[in-house]
């Protein structure tokens, strides 16, 4: 779809992950957002949000990162991103500077037009004709969410993605267990202390599948990359998906971890 | 080093750590009427509007709240039931002794029903082994069906814990709606100091220290008995 | 106390392992945070509340010398004593002191943290002092050479088989195994201690400016046989839990048992002020208040002042995914959880105390649950800033990072490096979508596999797709 519509122009945050592991999450954020009459970019300048510098205590990175980001994102009326953690990120990037620096009115403008895409649908652009969209699309299996901390804790997502997902045909919505409660992902925490970090995603993984969902969405790749690991370790028959692959209705790609079949086929 | 010069050097070290880590963006003179403000105002903070009923209501909600603590109320007409109370419930409980306070209302009171029932009274501090006791009670908060008890020479402490039951006495007039009431009242009956100790108490005493399973009678009395008085 | 702070991805491997422990643990998710969450919605100004406490102290901490000096000129005026503690040091000997000046032979004591974080008992012992914990889980401890691993909850780490085995050990009774029978029986051994005690030691949850007071908030009725039997009662509390009035505590009040227990409000909230009053029949001739600093006076002014406003409630550990998993020995030293995580580098040194703020997903919920809302995830970053200024993250951690950054900050180094790995993974993956294991990333593949990338980055991708368009339109 060309580049056309009148509507705000919106810069997308792939974040690194998307880049990196599921470019398919990123494709189907930019199609929502062009489906709702956005005119959708990619600046070239992005990386990373710089959240494993700013957890790992190196200040001076993460605002080294972040002017990068903030540089890379000026001029766009909105930045929406696909993680609830990323966006958090870049909503604490005012912390980094002193009040006097330039780029701190610039870091708190930023925050201020930076929203995570279920949000963003949700509460920012919120329309009929998206409903109307999603009632076109057809997924017929029982689903049940994760809410990622970051997203739920620091952005106030909770109802924006299953108001969105209720609309999808076929979708039955069994909540889980501590659905609020985090899945031990947490960046570098979950190599530093492994040991821990496996009780959590075990704890989520039993939630998960005692709801007998057939998939497992969230908002962010990183808490959706550990619980498929484990699934897919535990032999647990879950299938594990980015909310917006349901929500642009591209669910034909392989789920997060699944062999690639047409991959299979022409090997 | 003495106990006494240990504390000088460490009292000194203390607030010129905290007086050196302070912001000092108002003036000393500024910070100083801030704390005297705060401290003769009294100023109440956030107030429930659950505490905040009519005063029929909370007598209600008082009811409510303490028997939800798992404390036992009796309804009486007036203060001259009382021993006739405690010598029903004591019975029923195949209890013989009762350690009363001796403030002048209690002690005022005709005790022969006790007697009746060959139930022994007396007027002493508590003692280790002590089976009941009976007290006054200063208020009652209806917030939380909490009982307000201070010491007195009338009213010694160890009446409200080392018995095993502990029968209170409370008149529906005495009855708060919310904790700040209570302190009001405190200040003007006791303008110079606080009694020595002053009790709020909520239900008898419990712990749940064993597997996180809630067993009653800890160390405090097993049973706590609320006898409302109409007036 | 030991400090095993260091060791806590050892002591954390063998939590994981203690079924036990785990099963207590499974109790403690369920227990706590439930009933909070239902005391929270009978409360429908609890967010408020919350508001108001946090302000609330920060106004105390930004007077705390004032408040200070009023609290101890009111307890003086009431005929009470009150010392200061900068070091344990300092705390230990002056505790012990009063104790020598009365002849004690045992102290009965209440529930007291900041008397844990002095490592009072041992002290009292080794100079020929008996203490005596009267709190139920605190009684089991001590007869079981153990220590806390819950400010509020202090034995919960152990089963009903652990306490029935230490009170027949110690008791010279039947062993039973019915929590009430074993109840019956403490109260009965501790009855008799009660009344043999020469000093009563209890801590404070607040301590009242206005009036000289100092307030306990128990449920078993312990402290208040501990502070009202014996001659001498000695407070021991810290700094921070100074109030300016009763009005100010009540606020605190409110918020304290709901956030702990999910109470409405405990069974004993207990103001003491001063020694006996003439004509008193009972309750302590002394009345002693030890103020302990132990590193809090230093915290002010700096990032970690918020962490002073902790009314220690226990909810952010009970809230805990990272506590709920491996409990509180796992923490090493007398605080644990993310309120422990704060505190404890502060006490014991960052350089021993590194583990705790590390161990954390920033998940949010102890902030979310704190009834003075610190921002515990912020507090424990500056703590990893902190280590970071000092060098002191593991080598590989840092080069690790330095290497991530140095690629992050180049965007057009960046893109052909992730493009690369992203292929590599895909490539070693193969038609599984997954990875079995992978180098650097033992801690991932140990426990679960890795997904997959599915090929070429987003920004190769979208940049073709781009092109490809621009040629059409052309």
């Amino acid at each position: 779809m060309p580049n056309t519509s009148s509507g705000p122009r919106v810069g997308l945050f792939v974040t690194c992950l998307a880049d990196m592991f599921r470019p398919s999450v990123a494709f189907a954020t930019v199609k929502l957002l062009e489906q709702a009459g956005c005119t959708v970019e990619v600046p070239e300048r992005q990386t990373c949000c710089g959240q494993p510098a700013f957890n790992s205590g190196d200040r001076k990175t993460t605002a080294e990162i972040a002017r990068q980001t903030i540089d890379a994102f000026d001029g766009y009326e909105y930045v929406v991103g696909p993680s609830g953690s990323c966006i958090g990120m870049l909503h604490q990037y005012p912390d980094l500077f002193d009040p006097t620096d330039p780029y701190f009115l610039q870091a708190t403008a930023l925050a201020a037009r930076s929203h995570e895409i279920t949000s963003f649908l949700f509460d920012v652009l919120r329309s009929d004709a998206l409903e109307a969209q999603l009632k076109q699309l057809q997924f017929d299996h029982k689903v049940t969410y994760h809410d990622s901390c970051a997203g739920l804790r620091e952005l106030g997502i909770k109802q924006q993605p299953r108001q969105l997902l209720s609309h999808v045909q076929g979708v039955e919505l069994e909540e889980m267990d501590e659905a609020e409660t985090c899945c031990g992902f947490g960046g570098t925490f979950c190599v530093k202390y492994p040991e821990v970090s496996n009780r959590m995603v075990s704890n989520k993984t039993d939630n998960i599948s005692n709801t007998g969902a057939h998939t497992v969405l969230g908002g962010d790749l990183g808490c959706l990359l550990n619980m498929a690991g484990k699934l897919k370790r535990e032999g647990k028959p879950v299938e594990a998906r980015h909310i917006v692959e349901v929500l642009a209705g591209m669910t034909d790609t392989p789920a997060i971890g699944e062999a690639d079949y047409n991959l299979a086929q022409q090997l | 080093m003495s106990s006494n010069k240990r504390s000088q050097t460490s009292r000194a070290d203390i607030f010129a750590n905290i007086r050196r880590g302070l912001k000092h963006d108002i003036s000393e003179s500024q910070r100083q009427q801030a704390v005297a403000n705060r401290l003769s105002d009294k100023a109440d903070n956030l107030i429930p509007a659950r505490s905040q009923l009519p005063a029929t209501e909370q007598v209600e909600l008082f009811k409510v709240m303490a028997i939800e603590a798992a404390a036992e109320l009796i309804e009486l007409e007036s203060i001259e039931q009382v021993p006739q109370a405690c010598a029903d419930w004591l019975a029923d409980n195949q209890l013989n002794e009762l350690n009363s306070a001796s403030n002048a209302e209690l002690s005022a009171l005709d005790w022969s029903p006790l007697a009746q029932q060959q139930i022994t009274r007396s007027e002493r501090v508590a003692q280790a082994g002590d089976i009941a006791s009976l007290t006054s009670s200063f208020a009652g908060i209806a917030e939380t069906g909490t009982l307000m008890l201070h010491s007195s020479a009338q009213s010694p402490t160890t009446l409200n814990f080392l018995p095993d039951n502990h029968l209170v006495v409370l008149h529906r007039s005495a009855i708060v709606g919310c904790y700040e009431e209570a302190w009001k009242k405190l200040r003007q009956t006791f303008a110079a100091a606080l009694p020595r100790t002053v009790n709020m108490i909520t239900g008898p005493s419990r712990s749940a220290d064993i597997e996180q399973t809630l067993q009653m009678g800890a160390h405090g009395p097993k049973k706590l008995i609320i006898l409302l008085i109409k007036d | 106390m030991q400090i095993n702070t260091p060791f806590f991805k050892q002591r954390a491997h063998d939590a994981l392992a203690d079924e036990n422990l785990q099963k207590a643990l499974a109790k403690l998710k369920t227990g706590f945070p439930e009933k909070r969450a239902i005391a929270v919605d009978r409360m429908p100004e609890f967010e408020q509340l919350r508001d108001e406490g946090r302000d609330l102290k920060n106004h105390i901490l930004e007077h705390l010398d004032l408040y200070l000096e009023q609290f101890e000129s009111k307890v003086i005026e009431n005929g009470g004593h009150v010392h200061w503690a900068r070091t344990t040091d300092d705390a230990n000997q002056i505790i012990l002191d009063i104790c020598k000046q009365v002849d004690a032979k045992t102290v009965t004591k209440g529930k007291s943290m900041v008397t844990e974080e002095i490592g009072l008992n041992d002290f009292l012992e080794q100079n020929g002092v008996q203490p005596i914990e009267t709190d139920l889980g605190e009684y089991i401890l001590q007869l079981r050479h153990d220590h806390p691993s819950h400010i509020i909850a202090p034995a919960i780490h152990l089963n009903l088989e652990d306490v029935s085995e230490a009170f027949h050990a110690n008791h010279n009774r039947p062993k039973s195994s019915d929590p009430a029978v074993l109840m019956q029986e403490a109260r009965e051994v501790l009855r008799e201690k009660f009344v043999a005690a020469d000093v009563g030691i209890t801590g404070a949850n607040f301590c009242v400016a206005e009036t000289g007071s100092t307030i306990i908030v128990t449920n078993e009725g312990n402290g208040d046989l501990t502070q009202t039997l014996p001659k001498t009662h000695i407070v021991v509390t810290s700094i921070e839990k100074v109030v300016p009035t009763l009005e100010d505590m009540t606020l605190f009040l409110r918020l304290l048992a709901r956030s702990a227990t999910g109470q409405e409000f405990s069974v004993y909230n207990t103001l003491s002020t001063g020694p006996r009053r003439e004509g008193d029949q009972d309750g302590p001739e002394n009345f002693h208040v030890v103020l302990v600093d132990n590193g809090r006076s230093e915290m002010i002014g700096t990032e970690f002042q918020d962490m002073l406003r902790c009314i220690r409630c226990s909810a952010c550990m009970n809230h805990c995914p990272v506590y709920g998993a491996v409990g509180g020995h796992s923490y090493g030293w007398v605080y644990p959880g993310p309120m422990g995580s704060v505190l404890t580098p502060q006490m014991i040194g960052i350089e021993k105390g590194g583990m705790l703020p590390n161990a954390s997903t920033f998940c949010g919920k102890c902030e979310s649950v704190c009834p003075v809302k610190i921002p515990l995830p912020k507090l424990m970053r500056h703590w990893r800033e902190d280590e970071f200024e000092k060098h002191l993250q593991p080598k590989a951690a840092r080069y690790g990072l330095a290497s991530w950054a140095f690629l992050a900050k180049r965007p057009a180094l960046y893109k052909p490096y992730t493009r690369m790995a992203s292929w590599l993974m895909k490539t070693w993956a193969g038609k599984n979508g997954r990875l079995k294991k992978l180098p650097l990333a033992s801690g991932w593949t140990d426990w679960r596999d890795m997904p997959a990338p599915q090929g070429k980055t987003f920004m190769q991708t979208w940049k073709e797709q781009q092109k490809a368009k621009a040629g059409e339109q052309r």
